[in-house]
Parts: C-alpha cells; sequence; structure tokens
C-alpha cells in the first residue's frame, strides 16, 4: 500500500479545497490518486439526491463510503464508474475522465446482483471477464479456479439459478475479480451475506489491498468500514461532509475516560470536568485538555480510591455521530440487519 | 493485462452478440421457433401434394362418342394420330343407342362426361356444358374431320423458345412485390422479438454491469446483431426446407424469367435487404422496448409497432407500382422502407450502384437510430447527467460507431 501517498490525502478535504461556485474548472492536482472527483452533483427530477461531492482515493486504499441508505452513495458510485454522468462536477479514475476507456482496470460489483440466471457460473465469470477484456477461454479457466479456491468446486457445473443467493453472489463477486483489476468498487458487498461470508468477504478485501488493489466499498455498517478501511467518506444527505483517514475522523473526538472509584464524595470531585456524566458506576467525561496526570494526581490526593481508570479513543461511530448528526447514525442503525451489527 | 484501456465498441458489441445468440440458439424454446415456420411449409406442401395425388388419381372427364361402331372406330383411330399433336379430350365410345339423349348421358352418374358427340360423321352434334363445348369444340372438329379421311393440315415451323408464356416486365413486377411481401413477412414475424431484448438486463440489474464496463452504443449493437443472427439461422433453415420442397415439386413451377439483377445477385441483395430492414426496424423497436419500465408495457407498444411496420409495408408495395414517381424515390429515401424498395428496384432495375449507393446509406442510419437508442437509454432509464468530465474533452458523437473506439462513457 502506498502510505505515503495516502498520507497527504489524510487531512480533510473539507479543509483543504474551499468551496467553489464552479469545482469542476479546478485541474485535478495529481495522478496518484485512484479518483479524483471534485464537485459531483446528480438531481433525479426535482430530487436532489447527491450535493456537489468531493472524493479522493489513494491508490492502494482500503476505502470506504459510509452512509445510511438514500443518503447518495450508490449514486455517487456510478457516476464515478460513468454509468451515469452527472449533472454537474468532473470526475477521474487514474487521471480519466471517460471511466470506460479504462474498464480493464477497474472492477465493479453493484448493489442490485445480476446475473444470467441460464448461465453456468464459470461462464457468468468469464462473462464478466470479457467485458472487462479478457479473453473468455482464459476467464472460463480463471474463474474454475477462483470458485474452487472460494469453496465452490462443486458448483463449477451449476446454472447461476441453481446457486443460493449466497453462492450466487460470491460468483458474481469473482466476476467482478476475474480480470485481476487495478481497482476494485464494491457497492454494498456485504449486504444478504451471512456472518461467515462477511468475514470471507473481508479476508478477500484485506488480500487485495496487500496486492496492490484499491478497493473502495460502500457500507452502512460502520463496523466494516472501521475493521477494515484505511480512509472512508462519510456520505448524508447527498452530501460528503468528512473524507480522510480513519484515524483523522476518530481524532477529532478527545479520548473518553472512564472512572471507577470507592468513594462516593471527597475532593476529588473537584477535578472531574462539568460534563462528567454517570454510566452504571463509572463515571464518563473527555480527557481534559491538561492530560490525564493533573487529573491523577488530583483523584490519589484527594482520595478517590480508584478501582479503575480507562482512557478510550473514540470510535468511528462516534466520530460519525459527531460529523454527520445523530439523525444519520441512527438511520445507519435501522438500516443494518442484526447481524451485520453484531459482526 | 493490457493498461490501455478497454475493448472497442466492435469487440464490446460481439461479447454482448455471443452471449445472446448463444442463450436463445440453444435454448429449448428455439427449437420451436425453428419448427413453428417449418410446421406451416410442411402442412402447405404436404396440402398441396395431397391434393395434387386426390387429383391425378381422379378419372378426367371424357368426350362420350356415340356414332355408330365403325364411325367410333375412325374417331378413335383419328384422336389417336392427333394427340400427339393437338390436345385431345379423353374419349369414351359407347352404344350409339345411348346417345340418342344426349342431355340424358351427361346426366348419367355413373359416368364423367364432359360432352357427348352423337348423330354420325357427316352430322355431327356436340352436347355438353358451355365452358366444355368451347373449349373442345375446335379440337372435335379438327377429329372429326380426319375421321372423315380429310387432310390435315400441317407446316414445318422454326421453334425460337423465350422465357416462357409470363411476359418479362410482368414477371419481374411480379418478382419485385413478392420480394417486398417476403422481406415484410420475416422482418414482421422477426424484428418484434427485439422488443422484449433488453427486458431481462434491466430485470436482474446486468445492466448495471454492462454500463459500467462498454459503451451502451455496443450493448444495442450487439444484442441488433445477436438477433440478426437468430433470425438468418432461421432464414437458412425455413429456407433449406422451402427450396427443397420447390426442387420436389419443380417440375410443376412455371419458369419464371429473371430479376434485373439476375437470379443469384438478387437472392445476395436480398438477404442483404432483409439484413438492413431488420437492423433499422429492429433499432428502433429496441429503442422503444429499452425505454418501456415494465415487460407488460413492451407488450403494449408491440402493437403500434406492428402497425408501423405495416404502413411501411403499405408505402412500398403501393410505392412499387408506380416507378419514377415522387412517391416511389420518397420509399428508397426513408430509411425504413428503402430496403423493401430496393429490393423491388432489384428485380426490375439491373443499375448496381444504387444498391451500393442505399446500403451504405441504410448502414448510416442504423448507426443513427442506435446512436440516439444509446443516448435515450442512458438520459432516460439510466438517468444520466451530461457533465463528468474535464473542459474541452468533446464527444465523439455519431463517428464512434464507425471508429474502432467509443468515447462514450
Amino acid at each position: 500500500m502506498q502510505t505515503t501517498a495516502r498520507s497527504t490525502a489524510m487531512t480533510n478535504l473539507l479543509d483543504q479545497a474551499p468551496p467553489s461556485d464552479k469545482p469542476a474548472d479546478k485541474p485535478f492536482e495529481s495522478h496518484d490518486y485512484a479518483i479524483e472527483a471534485r464537485g459531483l452533483v446528480k438531481r433525479f427530477g426535482n430530487t436532489l439526491a447527491v450535493k456537489g461531492v468531493d472524493l479522493t482515493v489513494p491508490r492502494g486504499a482500503i476505502y470506504g463510503i459510509l452512509g445510511p441508505n438514500g443518503a447518495g452513495k450508490t449514486t455517487t458510485l456510478r457516476m464515478i464508474l460513468g454509468i451515469i454522468d452527472p449533472d454537474e462536477g468532473v470526475r477521474r479514475i487514474f487521471g480519466e475522465d471517460r471511466p470506460q476507456r479504462i474498464a480493464r482496470r477497474i472492477g465493479y460489483l453493484p448493489e442490485e446482483r445480476g446475473l444470467y440466471p441460464a448461465m453456468k457460473a464459470p461462464d457468468a465469470i468469464a462473462f464478466m471477464g470479457s467485458l472487462r477484456g479478457l479473453p473468455r477461454a482464459e476467464g472460463h479457466k480463471r474463474g474454475i479456479a477462483m470458485m474452487e479456491e472460494y469453496g465452490l468446486g462443486h458448483a463449477v457445473d451449476k446454472k447461476i439459478k441453481e446457486l443460493s443467493k449466497g453462492m450466487a453472489q460470491t460468483v458474481q463477486l469473482l466476476g467482478t475479480l476475474v480480470h485481476r483489476p487495478e481497482l476494485v468498487i464494491l457497492d454494498e458487498p456485504f449486504s444478504g451475506l451471512d456472518a461467515i461470508n462477511q468475514g470471507k468477504l473481508e479476508g478477500l478485501i484485506r488480500q487485495l489491498a496487500e496486492d496492490g488493489t484499491t478497493v473502495i466499498f460502500s457500507t452502512h455498517v460502520i463496523h466494516h468500514a472501521e475493521r477494515l478501511c484505511s480512509d472512508v467518506a462519510i456520505i448524508a444527505g447527498g452530501q460528503v461532509p468528512y473524507a480522510g483517514s480513519v484515524e483523522v475522523a476518530r481524532d477529532r473526538l478527545p479520548p473518553q475516560v472512564r472512572l471507577e472509584t470507592k468513594n462516593e464524595s471527597g475532593a476529588w470531585r473537584d477535578a472531574l470536568p462539568a460534563s462528567a456524566t454517570r454510566d452504571g458506576g463509572a463515571w464518563v467525561f473527555e480527557l481534559p485538555e491538561s492530560g490525564i496526570e493533573p487529573l491523577l494526581r488530583a483523584l490519589i490526593e484527594g482520595d478517590a480510591g480508584i478501582r479503575s481508570l480507562s482512557i478510550e479513543r473514540a470510535g468511528l461511530h462516534d466520530a460519525f455521530v459527531q460529523i454527520a448528526g445523530e439523525a444519520a447514525a441512527e438511520a445507519m442503525r435501522s438500516d443494518a440487519p442484526a447481524q451485520e451489527i453484531a459482526a | 493485462m493490457s493498461s490501455s484501456a478497454r475493448l472497442s465498441l466492435w469487440q464490446a458489441a460481439w461479447v454482448i452478440a455471443r452471449r445472446d445468440f448463444t442463450a436463445i440458439v440453444f435454448s429449448k424454446v428455439f427449437l420451436l421457433f425453428l419448427i413453428g415456420p417449418l410446421f406451416f411449409l410442411g402442412i402447405s406442401a404436404g396440402g398441396g401434394y395431397v391434393g395434387a395425388m386426390a387429383a391425378d388419381s381422379a378419372d378426367d372427364p371424357q368426350l362420350a362418342i356415340a356414332f355408330a361402331p365403325d364411325a367410333n372406330a375412325a374417331i378413335e383411330q383419328a384422336r389417336d394420330e392427333l394427340e400427339p399433336l393437338v390436345g385431345m379430350p379423353e374419349i369414351s365410345l359407347v352404344d350409339r343407342a345411348d346417345g340418342a339423349d344426349p342431355r340424358a348421358l351427361l346426366e348419367d352418374e355413373d359416368r364423367n362426361l364432359l360432352g357427348v358427340l352423337s348423330g354420325s360423321l357427316t352430322d355431327p352434334l356436340l352436347t355438353g356444358p358451355k365452358e366444355d363445348v368451347e373449349r373442345w369444340e375446335g379440337e372435335v372438329a379438327i377429329m372429326v374431320g380426319a375421321a372423315r379421311g380429310e387432310a390435315i393440315p400441317q407446316a414445318k415451323i422454326e421453334i425460337d423458345m423465350t422465357d416462357g408464356a409470363i411476359n418479362r416486365q410482368t414477371a419481374q413486377d411480379a418478382t419485385a412485390r413478392a420480394g417486398i411481401v417476403m422481406l415484410f413477412m420475416l422482418t414482421i414475424f422477426l424484428a418484434g422479438m427485439v422488443l422484449s431484448n433488453l427486458a431481462e438486463e434491466k430485470g436482474n440489474k446486468i445492466i448495471e454491469i454492462l454500463a459500467a464496463a462498454i459503451p451502451m452504443d455496443a450493448v444495442f449493437v450487439g444484442k441488433l446483431f445477436a438477433m440478426l443472427g437468430v433470425s438468418l439461422v432461421g432464414l437458412v433453415v425455413w429456407g433449406t426446407a422451402a427450396g427443397v420442397i420447390l426442387l420436389l415439386g419443380a417440375s410443376a413451377l412455371p419458369v419464371i424469367p429473371p430479376p434485373a439483377v439476375g437470379w443469384p445477385l438478387f437472392f445476395a441483395l436480398f438477404v442483404i435487404y432483409f439484413a438492413m430492414a431488420y437492423l433499422l426496424i429492429g433499432s428502433v423497436f429496441l429503442t422503444v422496448g429499452s425505454l418501456a419500465p415494465t415487460v407488460r408495457d413492451v407488450q403494449t407498444v408491440s402493437m403500434p409497432a406492428t402497425i408501423l411496420q405495416l404502413l411501411i409495408f403499405f408505402l412500398a408495395n403501393f410505392a412499387v407500382g408506380q416507378p419514377g414517381s415522387a412517391l416511389e424515390i420518397f420509399a428508397a429515401i426513408f430509411p425504413l422502407s428503402s430496403p423493401y424498395m430496393m429490393v423491388a428496384r432489384a428485380a426490375k432495375e439491373g443499375v448496381l450502384w444504387w444498391h451500393l449507393a442505399a446500403i451504405a446509406w441504410q448502414v448510416l442510419w442504423v448507426a443513427i437510430f442506435v446512436k440516439i437508442g444509446a443516448s435515450l437509454f442512458r438520459a432516460k432509464v439510466l438517468k444520466s447527467g451530461t457533465a463528468g468530465r474535464e473542459k474541452g474533452a468533446g464527444r465523439k458523437g455519431l463517428l464512434g460507431l464507425f471508429g474502432s473506439t467509443s468515447n462514450q462513457s
């Protein structure tokens, strides 16, 4: 992975790029990015689905696009891929503003899965590869090998309509990867998969990134992004209030201190911030700007009787709530099936 | 893998066409598609054969000869001598007494008579229905004369055999009309299939994968050519079957004067114009079908689509009878009717450059229809916008269809 390149992109793009009335007029800065998008706008009738999205995806990154259903994730990906053109703004993949011109370098798994039901599984994989320039015979050979590698060897002679939904999804994923693309775009790839297959997919995404492939996926399940992504874009209401590194997103919130004491009262209570709240038997509050040492000293001198004290870094969920708002976070929670939340 | 890029438009169209063609041709339903018209051909041929057999097995009506026995014998000899020279009716010698009432003899249900020749050689009477009497009157007179011993006038005549009884111009006109009818029948049977051609991709969302990888123009072109290939397979099968049937009945066929460009070129041009008619109307139907939101809507638009084909057929059929008129020229130029008119012209006129120009013109319009269809699909179904590229990056437009690659994304 190109961590050097990525580090330059880790700052929030909203801070980096001042808003402009004509973002498309601004030249792109570098071709070191897998994807660059400026000011993407898309209307469907009277509905403004995407309201000026800016994205910069470093090469080699695992990049998550986070947001509740209807936030504009799929529309943004479709514009980036060139399936549809935006009403305003420009996008480039590997420096090319017509993504289909470099179709061989891209793999795409759409949110709504689609395969020809009468095709045999390896033929379906080969067909998807041939759309991206892979000779059919080679695609067929690779398709069989990939199916065997991913535990579907028993299904190589089966037609798509004879496979379970999860197996068909896996076949389509293999079809997305069969031509060995440099950039893989997955729209809600975990949707519809059971916990075991979600785990397998996470492993596959990590493997792709280790091999130098840039992976972008959209999800409304924060845990997947938190576990996998180096960078995320948070989309809410058709806008991107944050795009950048997961670490930077988490660092936007101060760490949380969790304190349990033997004594309920005493002079030590004066050392706690005014915002401290009770959570069960513990006090919870943000780490003071002065750091932990003065607080610790006051607690000891004030005879608090410390049972436990932990400093917890903010999670991506907390960052999401802070960035996108509680309403968007609540929408994400209600969108996510129980098993995905559990995962 | 090459970092340059992508399949050309024609490579991408080939991927789509190959998938569609094999999916259709290797399906069980395709057998039904092939067999359906063969049933029609078979039943028609079988019906004709059975009818011919029945006609052959039935006794031909005869002319009853009711003279005195020696006169009957003279008539029989005269008939046998004249038969090779002049077509003579079959005769049946009857007793003179039976001919006393010729009308009663004619009504005898046990006999199949076209007439009765009674009286005597010097004073013969021919009795029979008006049509038969008028048909055989002359031959009977010659036969009676020969039986009397009169000399039969004969002269040596040189023979110069021409195309046959049918006038060349009339025959070419008939060939022109038959060509139009055949073209119409084939396109109305086959072109309607493309209406629902994108329904599968729209229904199961494969269209997203296609649209992300290749230009929509290529999807349209691929689907059109796949269906054309399917139609040509059908044509070959049905044409072969029809050819076999025609060969079996070749002796019964009249000699038809060749069309103006000759039979081989006429058949070649017919296939080309069938392809062009199919691609032209198919590209329009594919667009209309692709814009219909549901399969039910596709079914609903199939009737107006059929009416459109009928209108084109009527235009061509009417215009072919007015050679050189403004209407005929319009029908030859109007893209959708042009293949029909050019088939007719191949039958009636031998100017070959017209066909080269017409085929180029029709190819251009197929490209225009495909481009418009793909653009409408992107705008209306995929809801594509108009931006996305940096300033100065223009579109190739229609030229993209003819180049090695297309710029449409």
